[in-house]
């Protein structure tokens, strides 16, 4: 776990500078995808590019347009749009239990020597947690009731130490990213889709070049799974990272191992979220089966890392620590 | 063979710089991450006074154990440096962590919601003190070993960079309180 000081402090700026090349990298990627889509748009359906047609890619240009916009709004503005869609809600200092979770949100804040996030709640009885930002100033924290409801405040600390890790590491950037990133590609593939098919039975006799064509083709309808698989793969290895981290907070691996063995006991699914924003969750919040299994094909469907196995990993940080006695 | 030689020169004096501003920076964050603990300690100060007022009523039988905590924290509020401070503070935190284990002795104690509001305020308090602490320890020897690893003590030396002092941990913290045998008496 906690390596020396000077091992970690370069660990989390070479995380940190990853994370930021990966969201540059899909950020870019996302253009050319835009891009490449309109132009298949143009070529297949309004027959720009060859003798006859209009002489304007239409597409292509709205396509740019279109993408650049979004991929600024979801840097600027992704966390608000996804916590707004969430129905997160300011926490109410009246009540114990939201006045629990802001001074756990500030020790963790003290811990990791972050500024302090915002903090929200989510009325919902699925215990759930989130973090979101581009960084760590501007930073925030959401935890569903049900979640303040089902653990104790060591346990609530794990899992908000786990959320501040994804916060120092970065992760929420490139998270938040990918999750606006994806509504517009699922939006824009389900058009192309629709369109390609019905301009594939009308100019059925037309001559196009096959070289063309089937690149293009493959990329509207592949396109949907390729960036899910993408997601999913960036969100995994995150995962783990964020438990080590957050084990370096709180110097208690055993907090954060029972509130996963809580919330798996008592998991259902969180109905406000969607596939476009599952991977923000601190436990897969759609609550499919193969979660809970290990193996290839479960390691390809899933956004998140199979709790057994999280939790199996902290209790061999607690065994190598020494089992030393929790804080709190 | 000149080019080579300058070209060496300016990487020098780009690391010379570069380990310059990290020893400084280190130095700044550390001065402020005692700060950090410093308001939790003030914090702490004020909430126990608090604390033990709530409690007097209900633990007629702990008047003593309360002395010792309301003297402990007189003798923490006066003490300076990091040293003295770290030394007292942690005798504080040791009888604070007495009264909370003798509060499970009385049930209507867990019924009174001030009570439970500065239980909790304190229990984070002490969470906090501990976090800062680790945070401001961890960042202290970041620096004292940038001093002295090869290439950057040169620098360190140079320009009389010194070690800073760790807020420690004694080792009576670390040692299984032994709250009951001298109370139930």
């Amino acid at each position: 776990m906690a390596g020396s000081p000077e091992h970690e402090a370069l660990d989390f700026a070479e995380r940190q500078s990853r994370n930021r090349r990966l969201s540059a990298v899909i950020v870019f990627l996302f253009l050319i995808f835009f891009l490449s889509v309109g132009l298949s748009v143009d070529y297949l359906k309004l027959d720009a590019f060859t003798p006859g047609g209009p002489q304007f890619p239409l597409a292509t240009v709205l396509a740019l347009a279109v993408s650049t916009g979004i991929s600024l709004t979801s840097y600027y503005w992704g966390s608000d749009l996804i916590l707004r869609a969430l129905g997160a809600e300011a926490p109410n200092l009246e009540l114990p239990e939201h006045r629990e979770l802001r001074n756990i949100v500030t020790e963790m804040a003290l811990a990791s020597g972050c500024p302090m996030p915002k903090i929200h709640v989510i009325f919902d009885p699925a215990p759930n947690a989130l973090a979101m930002g581009r960084d760590e100033y501007h930073a925030s924290i959401c935890v569903t009731t049900g979640l303040l409801l089902l653990l104790t405040r060591e346990q609530t600390q794990g899992v908000i130490a786990h959320e501040i890790a994804h916060i120092r590491n970065q992760d929420t950037l490139l998270m938040s990213l990918i999750s606006v990133l994806l509504g517009g590609i699922a939006l824009l593939s389900d058009w192309s889709q629709r369109s390609v098919s019905a301009s594939a039975y009308r100019r059925h006799g037309q001559r196009k070049n096959a070289l063309w064509v089937v690149p293009s083709l493959f990329l509207v309808l592949f396109s949907p799974l390729i960036s899910r698989l993408l997601a999913m793969a960036v969100s995994r290895q995150r995962e783990y990272l964020a438990d080590a981290t957050a084990v370096e907070f709180t110097r208690n691996p055993l907090g954060l191992a029972q509130a996963l063995e809580k919330i798996r006991n008592a998991a259902m699914p969180f109905h406000k979220a969607s596939r476009g924003t599952a991977h923000l969750f601190f436990v897969n919040p759609l609550r499919r089966r193969v979660d809970d299994r290990e193996g290839r094909l479960a390691d390809l469907l899933s956004t998140h890392p199979p709790i057994a196995h999280r939790i199996m990993l902290l209790y061999q940080m607690a065994g190598l620590a020494g089992g030393r006695s929790p804080k709190a | 063979m000149r080019w080579v030689i300058l070209a060496i020169l300016i990487l020098a004096a780009v690391w010379v710089i570069w380990t310059y501003n990290l020893l400084v920076s280190l130095r700044h964050r550390i001065q402020n991450g005692w700060k950090q603990i410093d308001v939790q300690l003030k914090r702490r100060h004020d909430l126990i006074p608090n604390l033990v007022e709530a409690v007097r009523g209900y633990m007629k039988y702990e008047q003593e154990t309360l002395e010792k905590v309301m003297q402990a924290r007189s003798r923490a509020v006066s003490s300076t440096g990091v040293k003295e401070t770290a030394q007292a503070e942690n005798l504080l935190t040791q009888s604070l962590g007495r009264i909370f284990a003798l509060m499970e002795n009385y049930p209507d104690l867990k019924a009174n919601e001030n009570v439970l509001k500065l239980q909790e305020e304190l229990t984070t308090t002490e969470n906090q003190i501990s976090f800062a602490r680790q945070y401001y320890n961890d960042l202290v020897m970041r620096y004292n070993m940038q001093q002295e690893v090869f290439p950057s003590s040169l620098v360190a030396k140079f320009f009389n960079f010194g070690p800073s002092e760790f807020f420690s941990v004694p080792e009576a913290e670390r040692a299984t309180p032994r709250v009951n045998l001298s109370l139930q008496a």
